[in-house]
């Protein structure tokens, strides 16, 4: 199990934009944590979720 | 009136046993956008006696922007770079306000950004947001992001707060409430949020000045 913000999630093996997709997160307006660091945008599409990996997606909203 | 340094600084720290501006003196802290975040969030900082702030914003101030920015009248049709800097010359002199008046983006931010220990990120468009976010942290530089998201409408005050999410990113607001969603942007919801900001900002300095 992977923990996704904060919330224990089946999701090993999913490629991180798969994962973005299937959540209905639009890639062009998160930050992604992996285990505390950020992932940079270009290997959303080259890193699978691993077992005990905490992931936080963060979602950006307008307004400022 | 004429002040002096010494004079305004004896005035940030009284009723302080901690030099506070001493501290503040020696942040850089940049501040991107300034709208209604970023607006509130330089004069915040610059009240407690920031040294540098670095800010930076392409746009020029409209009647539209009044309801929740620290421009007045005065300053419609005034570049935003422009017209903060002359509202802190007015609220603290001995800050230096290093402008840019551009649009920032993936190319640009780490070179105008990189030498700040703090960014607070204060723009509109959520994409701009993310962009800087992810440009700031994912750069070899040792730069802090606080970054809002979600203060738009007239709901309840106490839903905004500030997340950390590592120790180099964090981030203030409701995360949910977009301005795309029609309920507008009030002055008061904004500065609880640009307060939020400024205040894990302050923090910051005033709690790990040593480690820089």
């Amino acid at each position: 199990m992977a923990r996704i913000n904060g919330e224990e999630i089946n999701a090993e093996n999913a490629l991180i934009s798969e994962y973005l997709e299937n959540t209905g997160y639009s890639p062009e307006r998160v930050a992604v944590m992996v285990n505390g660091e950020i992932l940079p945008k270009t290997e959303y599409a080259k890193t699978r979720i691993s077992d005990n990996d905490e992931i936080e997606v963060v979602g950006f909203v307008g307004g400022g | 009136m004429e002040i002096t340094e010494e004079e305004f600084s004896r005035a940030v720290n009284s009723r302080s046993k901690f030099p506070i501006y001493e501290k503040m003196k020696k942040a850089v802290i940049g501040v991107a956008g300034l709208g209604g975040l970023g607006s509130n969030i330089a004069c915040a900082l610059a009240r407690s006696g920031a040294g540098t702030i670095i800010a930076a914003d392409f746009d020029t101030v409209e009647l539209s922007n009044i309801n929740r920015q620290m421009y007045t009248l005065k300053h419609l049709g005034m570049k935003k770079t422009l017209a903060i800097k002359e509202i802190i010359s007015e609220i603290n002199p001995f800050c230096n306000v290093i402008t840019y008046d551009m649009f920032i983006d993936e190319k640009n931010c780490t070179e105008i950004f990189g030498g700040c220990q703090i960014v607070c990120e204060a723009f509109d468009n959520a994409q701009s947001k993310a962009v800087l976010v992810n440009t700031l942290l994912s750069s070899n530089k040792k730069v802090k992001v606080i970054s809002g998201s979600g203060m738009a409408g007239f709901g309840r005050a106490n839903d905004i707060t500030t997340r950390t999410i590592s120790d180099r990113f964090f981030i203030c607001g409701d995360m949910k409430t977009d301005v795309a969603d029609g309920e507008g942007l009030t002055a008061s919801r904004v500065m609880i949020c640009a307060g939020h900001q400024a205040s894990k900002a302050v923090e910051i300095i005033l709690k790990n000045h040593d480690k820089y």
